[in-house]
């Protein structure tokens, strides 16, 4: 099989397939998933294609499907998903299938039509019910009231109304004074009705019309607005609410309605009045005038509203079984209609040869799996009964071949932060192998806390040990799935994280002394008495070292705590750096060696390394000699005030100054003896590197393309003036440039690339040694939040006593433990991930990796079903 | 006896980072077991020795309080008898 660190060997291969055997075996490639194929048809639009009417069945068998999901999911029937995955149908099953759900589709609009007749039905009965209800109470009350009412005040009017209109306001206060049950709403039409109304037959006129009917709620005041208006105040409206929200038959919403109840005079007036309730949607019921024959009609409601429920219950029934039926089965239907969907998708790919007998394909294929390929399509030909076998070719091709790392679970998700920012050329050294361990491993650096790690890794190993649980959820949000994505990056980073706050020996800000501190108290009593703050002496006080990670004494020295971790933590920064830089080098030279690019090993890979070991492995070098070599309780030339900053050590090295002696008694500023010379040769052994690699290459191609240019001229200018000739002669060189990449590049491109090359690298290994800092300064404040956070909030629980503070240590960790998860945990996680992945991308990948392929993209059910088929349209 | 962790924790790592890689299991997935093994090996055997060289040769000593220094005195052995000094000042003043 092949392996992760480089993509598989491909090829381009023609497929030829008889046309009865394509569909089967193009099933079988789809179920396999290794074959990419390639459009052969790619001027042919979507719609003139060969196989554009089975898509186009398979679209509307998909449609109705949908229709299916969507009236099971309003039902909330729960689907059956068994996981099975059924093959392809054959062809001729399709019509099968399309039957199968016509037929159900049909039945089921079917029901849902009759099932919403009787629902409008329904509900204009319930109105109805209502307006009856409602409004024998509207007519009891009034009745009475409003007669005595009439007749009061017409008596009045009569005589003062005619001759002094202007009056009606008096007389209105009047009136209101004389009869206060009457609401002012009511009196103040009746005064309008009366003047409207010709003065002297008012008796006669008073004899009211009215129409009954309902409205949704919140158009009510806009209703009444609109017919006081209209109607210039000259109808009498009563309104009630319907408690009960109704069901809208259309689309199954509640709605809230009132009833309402319009009394006025004339027949002008009654179709203003109807126009108004029309353009309200208000829907209009008769109700009989006469009391008996409301009654009378509210019994016919409520009888007929009983057998509509039977009726509406049965269909709902028989609407559920159909849905249920259909819900054991949809699952599966889908996943056939989409692998047919696919499979015709793909044959539209594909040439018809000219005796359009037989399909040719065109496609990428991994020459580990052509074993397998070839027997998928044996075991398709065999199924469609078809007797001449499939011709699988392999073809010579110039074009880069598609990039396909094998991935499993694990590895898939480093794989994908590799990918991200992109996909590794043909066969290139693939960084995703080492990312494994190095990007956890370098998190850790910049997270490390025994705690903290803890959390996370335990957060990892749940999704781990429930991933198929977990997986089968097939959850929407994004944020989860990005952290289910990447579990196994996850559980790695928990316990790379863990080893490194084991060795800084923090866990949640504190440290563990188990294997007993090496400093030891030697100060007498009085000397200790006498000043608040005391350093220990490392010559004296200091017995063995701490076997694993920081002694435990640094963690309580509030004073230089953070000098002596900043000096160790940015030694290891550029140590790890340095290390990891060189790494990614070195997989360069894997690169060079495999494409035979012998001319980049002499002209980038050597001066390179050279650059990169003498300047900064060699500042490494000199980190270990002066932890090794000097010492508090060493004599003077390597005592503790002797040691050389190892910083400004390396800048005059660079620079060629001279390094000062720090004390006289240390003698020298270097470390080891001829120190100077060595470092001179160094620094000059790298700076010839850097011409080296900006002008080698440039110039070994100059001659290379002298030489070359020279062989054909000769015969040629002997051979004389043909214009034709010439052209001839330059087709050869223009194929090349073609097919071997760069060969015609104009040399002054050569010159500047290098040049952009070279001034990359150099100026590089400056800004990412230092960019390395970044592992010291996150790792400090990582450190930091989190001692600040124990200091300011769970020791103020911690330090108060009795009873409040037991319950003051329940509340205080509450809120300490939210703080840790959220922000030590979750956005220092994630700033720390973001680093990381910078310093893979940038500081290592920079070194080697190209990125300029493309991937692999196999024509695979899985694929195809997991995104829901809708990739493709 | 002064480089004893050093041998134990360098033969700890060698086990995972040298031994385990070379009778890791045969399968498709050797070649990424072995690569994972040897860099969490390197990796962590590198960082641990960092560590441990780095406070091998201490340049500066801890800096504590008063009160730290007692506890320490107190809870890592040789408790410190301050009534001797205590009673003097006491009578001086």
């Amino acid at each position: 099989m092949g392996s992760l660190f480089r993509s598989e060997e491909m090829t381009l291969c023609q497929l030829f397939l008889q046309s009865e055997a394509a569909y089967a075996c193009v099933s079988e490639l789809g179920e396999l998933g290794l074959v990419q194929f390639r459009d052969l048809n790619p001027d042919i639009n979507a719609f003139q294609r060969k196989f554009v009417n089975e898509v186009r069945r398979c679209d509307e068998m998909e449609r109705k499907l949908r229709y299916l999901e969507k009236e099971i999911k309003k039902d909330g029937i729960p689907m059956l998903d068994t996981g099975e995955n059924p093959e392809a149908p054959q062809p001729r099953e399709m019509i099968d299938l399309e039957a199968t759900f016509e037929k159900l589709e049909n039945e089921l609009r079917e029901v849902n039509q009759n099932a919403e007749a009787l629902k409008r039905n329904y509900l204009e009965l319930t109105e109805l019910k209502h307006i009856l209800r409602k409004t024998q109470v509207f007519f009891d009350e009034t009745a009475s009231e409003y007669h005595e009412i009439l007749a009061n005040r017409h008596s009045q009017l009569t005589t003062t109304f005619s001759s002094r209109p202007f009056k009606y306001e008096n007389l209105r206060v009047k009136f209101l004074n004389r009869c206060q049950m009457a609401d002012s709403h009511r009196e103040e039409e009746q005064l309008n009705l009366l003047e409207d109304g010709p003065r002297g037959q008012q008796q006669q006129n008073l004899k009211l019309g009215f129409v009954a009917g309902v409205i949704l709620r919140e158009r009510l005041p806009a209703f009444e607005r609109m017919l006081w208006r209209a109607c210039r105040g000259n109808v009498f409206l009563r309104q009630a609410m319907i408690e009960a929200p109704l069901e809208d038959p259309s689309n199954g919403d509640n709605v809230y309605k009132s009833v309402f109840i319009i009394f006025f005079q004339g027949d002008q007036l009654k179709t203003r009045v109807k126009k108004i309730c029309e353009g309200f949607r208000a829907t209009l019921y008769p109700c009989p005038e006469a009391p008996s024959d409301r009654r009378e009609m509210a019994m016919g409601v409520m009888t007929r509203i009983e057998d509509l429920n039977t009726v509406l219950g049965q269909t709902q029934d028989h609407r559920h079984r159909v849905l249920v039926a259909a819900a054991k089965n949809l699952k599966n239907w889908f996943i056939k209609v989409r692998k047919i969907k696919a499979i015709y998708h793909t044959l539209n790919l594909f040439n018809l040869d000219v005796t359009q007998k037989c399909l040719i394909a065109e496609c990428w294929v991994p020459i580990l799996d052509m074993e397998t390929i070839q027997m998928a399509l044996r075991r398709g030909t065999e199924r469609s009964g078809s007797s001449v076998p499939p011709i699988l070719n392999r073809m010579e091709t110039y074009e880069d071949p598609p990039t396909y790392n094998r991935t499993n679970k694990f590895t898939n998700a480093f794989q994908m932060l590799i990918n991200a920012y992109g996909v590794a050329s043909y066969r290139e050294m693939n960084p995703a192998p080492y990312t494994i361990i190095t990007f956890p491993f370098l998190f850790a650096v910049m997270f490390g806390d025994l705690g903290h790690g803890a959390i996370m890794a335990l957060f990892g190993l749940w999704m781990v040990l429930k991933e198929k649980p977990l997986a089968a959820k097939k959850s929407d949000n994004e944020i989860w799935n990005i952290f289910f994505g990447g579990r196994y990056i996850i559980l790695l980073m928990g316990l790379f994280s863990m080893y490194t706050g084991f060795i800084y020996n923090d866990i949640f800000s504190k440290s563990l002394n188990v294997f007993g501190s090496g400093w030891k108290i030697n100060y007498d009593a009085s000397t200790i008495m006498d000043s608040k703050a005391l350093q220990l002496d490392p010559a004296h006080d200091f017995g063995r070292t701490y076997p694993i990670g920081m002694d435990p004494v640094w963690q309580v020295a509030p004073m230089n705590k953070i000098i002596f971790q900043n000096a160790y933590k940015m030694k290891i920064s550029i140590i790890f750096g340095v290390i990891h830089m060189i790494f990614g080098v070195v997989v360069g030279l894997f690169n060079h060696r495999y494409f035979k690019n012998t001319m980049n090993i002499y002209t980038e890979f050597i001066p390179q390394m050279i650059f990169l070991i003498f300047l900064f492995f060699y500042m490494t070098t000199l980190m270990f000699i002066k932890w090794t070599k000097y010492s508090a309780s060493n004599p003077d030339p390597h005592s503790a005030h002797c040691a050389p900053s190892i910083l400004i050590t390396f800048i005059n090295m660079v620079l060629f100054k001279k390094s000062t002696v720090l004390t006289e008694a240390c003698e020298t500023p270097f470390m080891f003896a001829g120190q100077e010379f060595l470092q001179k040769v160094l620094v000059l052994s790298a700076f010839i590197c850097i011409p080296w690699m900006l002008f080698a290459k440039p110039f070994i191609i100059m001659q290379e393309r002298k030489k070359q240019q020279h062989q054909p001229i000769l015969p040629f200018n002997g051979e004389g003036q043909d214009v034709e000739n010439s052209g001839a002669q330059s087709v050869p060189p223009a194929d090349q440039s073609q097919t071997g990449g760069h060969g015609n590049e104009e040399m002054s491109e050569i010159f500047i690339h290098q040049g952009i090359h070279t001034i990359e690298y150099v100026l590089g290994s400056v800004s990412h040694t230092a960019s390395y800092l970044r592992l010291w300064a996150l790792s400090l404040a990582h450190a930091q939040l989190a001692e600040v956070l124990w200091n300011m909030v769970l020791q103020n629980g911690l330090k108060t006593g009795g009873a409040i503070g037991g319950v003051a240590v329940w509340a205080i960790f509450a809120f300490w433990a939210v703080l840790t998860v959220g922000i030590l945990v979750l956005m220092e996680g994630l700033s720390a991930f973001l680093h990381t992945l910078r310093l893979h991308w940038v500081e290592f990948q920079s070194k080697f990796y190209s990125g300029l392929g493309y991937a692999f993209q196999p024509f695979a059910f899985e694929s195809i079903l997991e995104g829901g088929g809708s990739s493709e349209d | 006896m002064t480089y004893l962790p050093f041998f134990v924790f360098t033969g700890i790592f060698a086990i995972v980072g040298i031994v385990l890689p070379i009778v890791a299991p045969k399968g498709p997935n050797r070649g990424i077991v072995q690569c994972v093994l040897i860099l969490t090996g390197a990796c962590c055997w590198l960082f641990w020795l960092c560590c441990y060289m780095a406070q091998m040769n201490p340049l500066i000593g801890p800096k504590l309080h008063q009160n730290t220094i007692l506890i320490m005195a107190r809870e890592w052995g040789n408790m410190i008898n301050l009534t001797e000094t205590i009673e003097p000042h006491a009578v001086g003043h």
